[in-house]
C-alpha cells in the first residue's frame, strides 16, 4: 500500500496521545513539559502532511513554523517558572504546589 | 516495499517507540534523550514530507533548543545524586484512569482519522521550500511574523527576570 496521508496522521494520532499520557499521568513538572512538547510535535505533523497531500501547500509549512516558534517561548517562560518553584517549595511535583503566594 | 516506504516505516517506528520510552521511563535523564530521538524521528517524517527546511528547523531548534533548555530544567530542578531523580508517580487509581482516558482518545483519533474521506490534493514536490517559506513570510504572513518576533524577544526578557536571583 502507497504511503499516503492517512499513515501520517494516525502516527500523529498516536504521538498526540503518549503525549496526552504523560501529561495526565506524570507528576513532575518537566515531564509534563515533554508531553506538551510531544502533542505539539503532532500537532505539526499533521500541519506539514496536510501541507503535502491536502492541497495547503506553502501554508501547512509558515503554520508549522509558528507552532515552533511558540513551543520555543512557551518553554523557555515555563523553564523560568519551575526555576522559581524548585527554589521556593524544593520540588517541581505538580499536584503539590498549592499556594500562589510565599 | 520501495526506500520510500521504508523510511518511513522506520521513522514512524523511531517517533513512536522513544515516545513510548518518553512517557513510561522512570529515569527523568533517560526521558530527556529519549526525546532526542523523538525530534529526530519527527525531522526525518518532515523529510518525506518534502519539508525540507522544516526538517531543519526542527533539528536546530528542538533538538539544539528547546531539548537543551528541557535537559537544563531537569538538572536544576532534581537532585541528580538522590533518589529525586526518579520522575515521580501518582496512584494506581489515577494511572488506571490515565490509562483508559488516553487509549480511548488514541483509538478515537486513528478510528476517526482512518475512515474519514479526506480531501486529497497531492502537491507536486518543490525543488526546496526555502524560498517559498521566505516569500510567504515576508508578503502574506508579514504582521504574523513581526509578532512572533516581539513574542521572542518579551518570552526571553520574562525568562531571564522571572529565573534571576532574588535579593531581598
Amino acid at each position: 500500500m502507497e504511503i499516503g496521508l492517512t499513515h501520517y496522521i494516525i502516527v500523529s494520532a498516536l504521538l498526540f496521545a503518549l503525549g496526552l499520557y504523560g501529561i495526565v499521568s506524570r507528576k513532575h513538572a518537566v515531564m509534563v513539559l515533554m508531553g506538551l512538547e510531544l502533542i505539539l510535535n503532532a500537532a505539526n505533523i499533521n500541519f506539514v502532511a496536510f501541507a503535502r497531500f491536502g492541497g495547503m501547500n506553502i501554508e501547512g509549512h509558515i503554520a508549522a513554523i509558528f507552532v515552533i516558534i511558540l513551543a520555543a517561548a512557551e518553554a523557555a517562560v515555563a523553564l523560568a517558572i519551575l526555576l522559581n518553584i524548585y527554589q521556593h517549595f524544593r520540588h517541581v511535583n505538580v499536584d503539590e504546589v498549592d499556594q500562589l503566594k510565599e | 516495499m520501495d526506500l520510500i516506504t521504508i523510511a518511513f516505516y522506520f521513522f514512524a517506528a523511531l517517533v513512536l517507540g522513544f515516545g513510548g520510552v518518553v512517557v513510561l521511563s522512570k529515569n527523568i535523564m533517560h526521558t530527556a534523550f529519549a526525546l532526542l530521538f523523538t525530534f529526530f524521528g519527527v525531522a526525518g517524517l518532515y523529510v518525506l514530507l518534502y519539508a525540507d527546511f522544516l526538517a531543519i528547523t526542527q533539528i536546530m531548534i528542538y533538538i539544539g533548543g528547546i531539548l537543551v533548555l528541557i535537559i537544563f530544567g531537569v538538572m536544576l530542578t532534581t537532585r541528580i545524586t538522590g533518589v529525586d531523580v526518579k520522575s515521580g508517580k501518582i496512584g494506581k487509581f489515577q494511572l488506571g484512569g490515565a490509562i483508559v482516558f488516553t487509549s480511548l482518545m488514541a483509538i478515537t483519533l486513528v478510528v476517526v482519522f482512518s475512515q474519514t474521506n479526506w480531501y486529497q490534493a497531492e502537491a507536486p514536490a518543490p525543488d526546496s521550500t526555502a524560498e517559498l517559506i521566505g516569500v510567504s513570510l515576508l508578503t502574506n504572513y508579514l504582521l504574523a511574523f513581526e509578532v512572533a518576533s516581539v513574542l521572542l524577544l518579551v518570552a526571553i526578557v520574562g525568562a531571564a527576570f522571572i529565573a534571576r536571583k532574588k535579593h531581598s
